[in-house]
């Protein structure tokens, strides 16, 4: 059977070889195709500005906003007029609401788990209050909190919270019914239960809920500068709206969805280290032509 | 209800030990949406077994219940002559799946119950590594099991049965979700690690050529309620081979359980 594959893999393509070793595209397509997609998206970006001949107010073409990023970027990380001490302020505000946030949802995912009265009886406000749309309580948080960093990182944990506790409830139910039997069979305690069967098990889960809240927190952190702020990107985002500045504005749009996506690749490392034999797992049970 | 023992009933062969498991009008009532369902009946037996019937008619309810994970609504285990009140070391379950632990190496894995019955990894650590030789998986113990094949997991998961050293061994249809060559080579491994331990098994199976091939004696049990339909003594010559299951008296087994299996109605 082999055979015949080969075979009839040769007949095709001439002189392949028996098992041709997957090109450089499929084998790094993050560092080939992406940077391409990337060109491609400035170019269209340059064409759309350039020959439509799009006002620069509306959308200003790509050499400005490099040029705003630039002069935001090349001033020093305690000049106010820069990015560097704003975004600092907001990957400060977004990290500290994502660790808070993260730890209550995945501490309270895992209680209201384990002991299901308690999981049943506080399920429905769980389910009101997450329907609820945070950003709405934005405004609230200045009256509660002012100006300073309390209330962006109040929200942020807010937002932050539900993905985590969700994933981390349905870890929790995805826990293979064996594990359990097996750790019982063995008398093993409760504490060892939690920590050796469950809590690894819920893992993947878990993490699948952090990669959703590391994205959210810069959303959390941005959407509480909007509504009153003294320093952070949110706010500097305002302050050249009102400008009509588009050009920077831009500029920030753009380190936002950078640092949105740094937050993203550092719980992706993290998960790497602690969740490596899921990843493995899954990987292990793709089909060949997926994977090298 | 006057309790049986199977093996003083049955068993025709002189001077058995005492009974080491022994229950007493077993029975298990689940309680369900349509009512009562007894999913078994009255099980009486004595000390080594092994049970097949169809699916559903109780064998893996029975194991829990021998293994103490489930309660049984009437009758009594006894173990080692003392009444069973939930898990025990002296018993040890290998389930129809490895579940190994993905996150744990093969050696970590198989000292897990070392590590939930608090006793001391390290005075174990030998005995794992023995037992690990003996299945011929001593270049695995660092590997993880998602690096393992299908029979060498459920190997891993049979030594971490074995590593608590435990008088009874539960073994809940272990092999089968192996295909069938891989299952053959592991009934011979199990006869081969069984002549050289010599632990009580229970092996729950639905494979009439495996109860025979591996067992003393083989409980046939009727479907819904579950109970024991005929016990059958197999007098095949241990140190059996693959070539035993050709034999004319291997066929004359296999027959008397499948009409035994059959008169149940059930698919077979």
């Amino acid at each position: 059977m082999m055979v015949q594959a080969v075979d009839s893999r040769s007949v095709d393509s001439g002189a392949q070889a028996r098992e041709p070793r997957p090109g450089v595209l499929r084998r790094y397509p993050q560092f080939t195709i992406s940077p391409t997609i990337l060109v491609a998206l400035l170019v269209a970006w340059w064409l759309a500005t350039d020959v439509l001949n799009t006002p620069g107010y509306i959308v200003p073409p790509p050499q400005d906003v490099l040029r705003a990023a630039v002069g935001g970027l090349s001033r020093s990380p305690w000049d106010k007029a820069g990015y560097w001490y704003h975004a600092a302020i907001t990957v400060w505000e977004a990290v500290l609401g994502f660790a808070i946030g993260s730890a209550l949802g995945a501490c309270l995912g895992l209680v209201l788990s384990h002991w299901p009265i308690l999981g049943k009886s506080w399920y429905p406000y769980i389910v009101g209050f997450q329907s609820l749309p945070k950003v709405a309580l934005a405004p609230l948080m200045v009256v509660w909190f002012g100006f300073g960093l309390e209330g962006k990182v109040f929200i942020t944990a807010i937002i932050t919270f539900f993905p985590v506790l969700v994933n981390m409830m349905a870890g929790y139910q995805a826990v293979e019914p064996e594990r359990i039997e097996l750790a019982r069979s063995c008398n093993a305690s409760e504490l060892d239960l939690l920590t050796k069967i469950i809590i690894p098990s819920c893992l993947p889960f878990l993490f699948a809920g952090l990669g959703v809240a590391s994205v959210l927190s810069i959303l959390g952190a941005v959407v509480g500068e909007f509504v009153g702020a003294s320093a952070g990107l949110g706010m500097l985002l305002m302050q050249y709206n009102q400008a009509m500045e588009i050009s920077p504005m831009f500029a920030v749009i753009l380190l936002l969805a950078v640092l949105g996506f740094l937050t993203n690749y550092a719980v992706g490392l993290v998960e790497r280290r602690y969740c490596f034999w899921a990843q493995r797992a899954n990987a292990m049970a793709r089909t060949d032509w997926d994977r090298p | 209800m006057k309790p049986m023992r199977a093996a003083d009933s049955l068993d025709t062969s002189t001077n058995r030990a005492p009974a080491l498991i022994l229950a007493r009008g077993l029975s298990k009532t689940y309680i369900t949406a349509s009512g009562e369902v007894t999913a078994l009946k009255s099980l009486d037996f004595g000390e080594f077994v092994s049970v097949i019937g169809q699916s559903g008619c109780g064998k893996s309810t029975l194991l829990k219940v021998l293994a103490g994970l489930l309660p049984c609504t009437t009758g009594s285990v006894e173990l080692g002559g003392k009444p069973l009140r939930g898990p025990t070391p002296e018993a040890a379950v290998v389930f129809q799946s490895p579940v190994l632990l993905p996150w744990r190496t093969l050696v970590d894995n198989v000292l897990l119950p070392i590590e939930f019955r608090k006793l001391p990894t390290a005075s174990y650590r030998q005995s794992a590594a023995d037992l690990l030789a003996m299945v011929g998986l001593t270049d695995f113990a660092q590997r993880y099991p998602f690096e393992l094949s299908g029979g060498m997991q459920q190997r891993a998961a049979l030594v971490r049965a074995l590593v608590q050293d435990p008088r009874l061994l539960l073994m809940d249809e272990p092999f089968g979700a192996l295909d069938a060559m891989t299952r053959e080579q592991m009934n011979l491994e199990l006869l081969r690690i069984w002549s050289q331990s010599r632990k009580t098994v229970i092996f729950i199976t639905h494979s009439i050529a495996e109860a025979i091939f591996l067992s003393d004696r083989v409980i046939a049990m009727t479907a819904r309620p579950g109970t024991i339909a005929d016990v059958i003594t197999i007098d095949l010559p241990r140190l059996r081979a693959l070539s035993s299951i050709n034999t004319e008296r291997f066929g004359r087994y296999a027959a008397k359980l499948r009409s035994l299996l059959d008169a149940q109605g059930g698919m077979f």
